[in-house]
């Protein structure tokens, strides 16, 4: 019986592994494929072809897109951290009037799909004379990101011995140094797991990032690779896109597991008794 | 060092007063001692000195000026939480440091302070060491360390021992009561348990639902209680409360029926105490004594030996009543016995609760009680 349990178990663990690894394996094979090979289907990879690498950076400006998509999503992960802790110290900290309604305003604004507010968003990018620009793609997409890291840092915010941040004061500490010298700190492993889901949030985007913007050198690069085109108008270049994606996946997978090992629990034990 | 000034300090939170007018004046160098039932106010009172919340009304002086409107550190104030409050992701000497870098104090500075912290609680060894790397004393001394540092001029403690166990907890008392007598610094501690009360306090300060119900050396407060809320705070066991009946006044004490009937004199100024009044007799356990033909005859409930002494909890004539004696007990729960005591121990309370003024002084001549259990 235990036997089987554990046979059970590890089968589920292979099926969700499959399931989520295969796409990501398929791409990675058909981007060393080229030509004809790539309509025929196949499991293992027979070739090991890069010129589909070569190809992405060659017929158009790729690696200006990777750029962009790398200020976009560095300012809208460091832009969400700061306005995102400040924003839960008075929201975990300060006793004001009105400070729930404000919390679930914010909840409010992550309720809405992002077609609905695509319409509104475009007229006030273009008001702001941001239309085309990376600026107006990281306003757009702090719209995504900001309400839940408000939200998650509030929550760990709140779970902050309040003597801490007293005796902080009795030393004479700001409110701003003992965010930044105390509770920044201690809410790290939070403050880079928001982090790193507000990156991928920004890093995947494609609705804002294809309407805001207007030229190939403004595009990020999931609307760079939605409008890859062949040499000829009736080509897709399936080898071109699959290289493109795999290329773009890595550095989220590289994130993931360089910080993957700083988030460290227990952090505060030792703070207070216990 | 400091002397601090409350004067008519209310606080409130909401709509709820806590604090209703506060009078207090701490000497400089003096260790003062709040203590109370828990939700007195004691430690409100605390914070609104350490200026961790606002004084609703009245003012605050610290070494003569008025600090109700400023920040913490301005008041050059220390306090030790009972929780620590360790700044986890730091290590011994930076928490002790922290305080003084804020202050913008030069390194060679800071390095010899902390330094001189840490030999003076024993902790040198420690400085690197991270706070949960610590036990719960080491933890309290750096605590203790960090505000030592600051060379405050008032160093407040807010139960600073509650979490400790109970032989660190003596230990950490008399390292207290050393630092206190090598810095002679001006310090005011919280407290719920009166035997640090009694054993650390210069003066007491006893409150009960935001008032102080009198302040005094720990000795005047035992022997002298002005109220029945003191009598009954201070002192463990708890006083025995008998109520009696006023039959005559003198002019130096007055004579009170007891439930059973008989009278007893006790030494007080009757001071308009009209015959037939109502009043309170109350009496420390180790006055009580077992005598043949004493006024209280009841059944022993249950009997307590603690060794060096021993409670006999007696229900007599529908009071409880509890005696202490030295040495083991002969006595088994079930015996009838009869507890006697003598006027010139006893106090009497008037119906307000307040108490009639002794006419012979007490404290020089009763001695202090010989033993409280921790």
């Amino acid at each position: 019986m235990k036997v089987l349990t554990r046979i059970g178990f590890w089968l589920l663990v292979a099926a969700i592994a499959l399931f989520s690894l295969f796409p990501f394996y398929y791409a990675v094979i058909s981007s060393f494929r080229s030509g004809a090979d790539l309509f025929t289907v196949a499991y293992v990879p027979e070739s090991f072809d890069l010129s589909n690498y070569f190809a992405v950076f060659q017929r158009q400006p790729f690696g200006r897109n990777i750029l962009n998509s790398i200020i976009v999503a560095g300012a809208v992960v460091a832009v969400s951290l700061a306005l995102g802790i400040t924003a839960a110290y008075a929201f975990g900290r300060i006793a004001f009037r009105g400070r729930s309604l404000l919390l679930m305003t914010i909840l409010g604004v992550s309720m809405f799909p992002q077609v609905a507010v695509l319409s509104g968003m475009f007229e006030l990018i273009r008001s702001l004379g941001l239309y085309n620009t990376l600026p107006g793609l990281i306003l757009a997409n702090l719209m995504l990101t900001l309400p839940f890291t408000t939200w998650v840092l509030t929550t760990f915010m709140r779970e902050m011995p309040k003597e801490i941040e007293e005796a902080a004061f009795v030393d004479g500490a700001t409110p701003w140094i003992v965010v930044r010298r105390v509770f920044l700190p201690l809410m790290a492993p939070a403050a880079v797991t928001t982090g790193l889901l507000a990156f991928i949030v920004s890093w995947n985007e494609f609705l804002f990032a294809l309407t805001f913007t207007l030229t190939n050198e403004r595009r990020t690069v999931p609307p760079a690779i939605a409008l890859m085109t062949g040499s000829t108008a009736y080509e897709l270049p399936w080898g071109t896109i699959m290289a493109a994606s795999v290329i773009v996946t890595l550095p989220i997978i590289a994130l993931v597991l360089v910080f993957q090992r700083k988030i460290v629990a227990g952090l505060t034990a030792g703070a207070v008794k216990g | 060092m400091a002397e601090v000034a409350l004067r008519n300090i209310q606080k409130s939170f909401g709509g709820a007063k806590v604090i209703h007018g506060v009078d207090l004046e701490i000497r400089d160098g003096e260790f003062v001692v709040f203590v109370g039932p828990s939700g007195c106010g004691k430690s409100t009172l605390l914070r609104l000195i350490a200026g961790l919340e606002d004084i609703t009304e009245g003012d605050l002086f610290i070494d003569g000026e008025r600090v109700n409107d400023w920040a913490p550190a301005k008041r050059r104030i220390a306090m030790v939480f009972q929780s620590y409050a360790l700044y986890p992701h730091m290590s011994v000497y930076d928490n002790m440091a922290f305080g003084l870098e804020l202050a913008k104090a030069s390194r060679s500075e800071i390095d010899a302070r902390v330094r001189e912290a840490a030999r003076l609680l024993q902790i040198d060894d420690l400085l690197d060491r991270k706070p949960r790397q610590l036990s719960g004393g080491q933890r309290q001394r750096v605590a203790i360390g960090r505000a030592i540092v600051r060379d405050p001029k008032v160093f407040l403690f807010d139960e600073p021992l509650s979490n400790l166990d109970a032989a660190l907890r003596v230990q950490t008392r008399i390292e207290i009561a050393k630092l206190h007598a090598d810095t002679r610094a001006t310090m005011i501690y919280v407290t719920h348990d009166q035997v640090e009360a009694m054993t650390l306090a210069d003066r007491i300060v006893v409150l009960n639902k935001g008032r102080i119900e009198q302040v005094g050396t720990p000795l005047e407060l035992y022997h002298r209680p002005a109220n029945l809320f003191v009598a009954g705070f201070i002192g463990s066991p708890q006083m025995n409360f008998v109520p009696v009946e006023a039959v005559s006044a003198g002019s130096d004490h007055i004579e009170v029926r007891l439930p059973g009937g008989q009278t007893l004199p006790v030494p007080v100024h009757p001071e308009g105490t009209r015959t037939g009044e109502a009043l309170t007799l109350g009496i420390r356990p180790d006055h009580l004594q077992v005598r043949e033909d004493g006024p209280f005859r009841g059944r022993i409930e249950l009997v307590e030996q603690l060794g060096e002494n021993h409670l006999l909890y007696v229900a007599a004539d529908g009071l409880r009543l509890t005696a202490r004696e030295t040495g083991d007990s002969r006595h088994r729960a079930g015996d009838v016995v009869s507890l006697a005591a003598t006027g010139e121990s006893c106090h009497l309370f008037r119906g307000s609760g307040e108490a009639l003024p002794l006419t012979v002084p007490r404290g020089d001549r009763t001695t202090p009680p010989q033993s409280r259990t921790a």
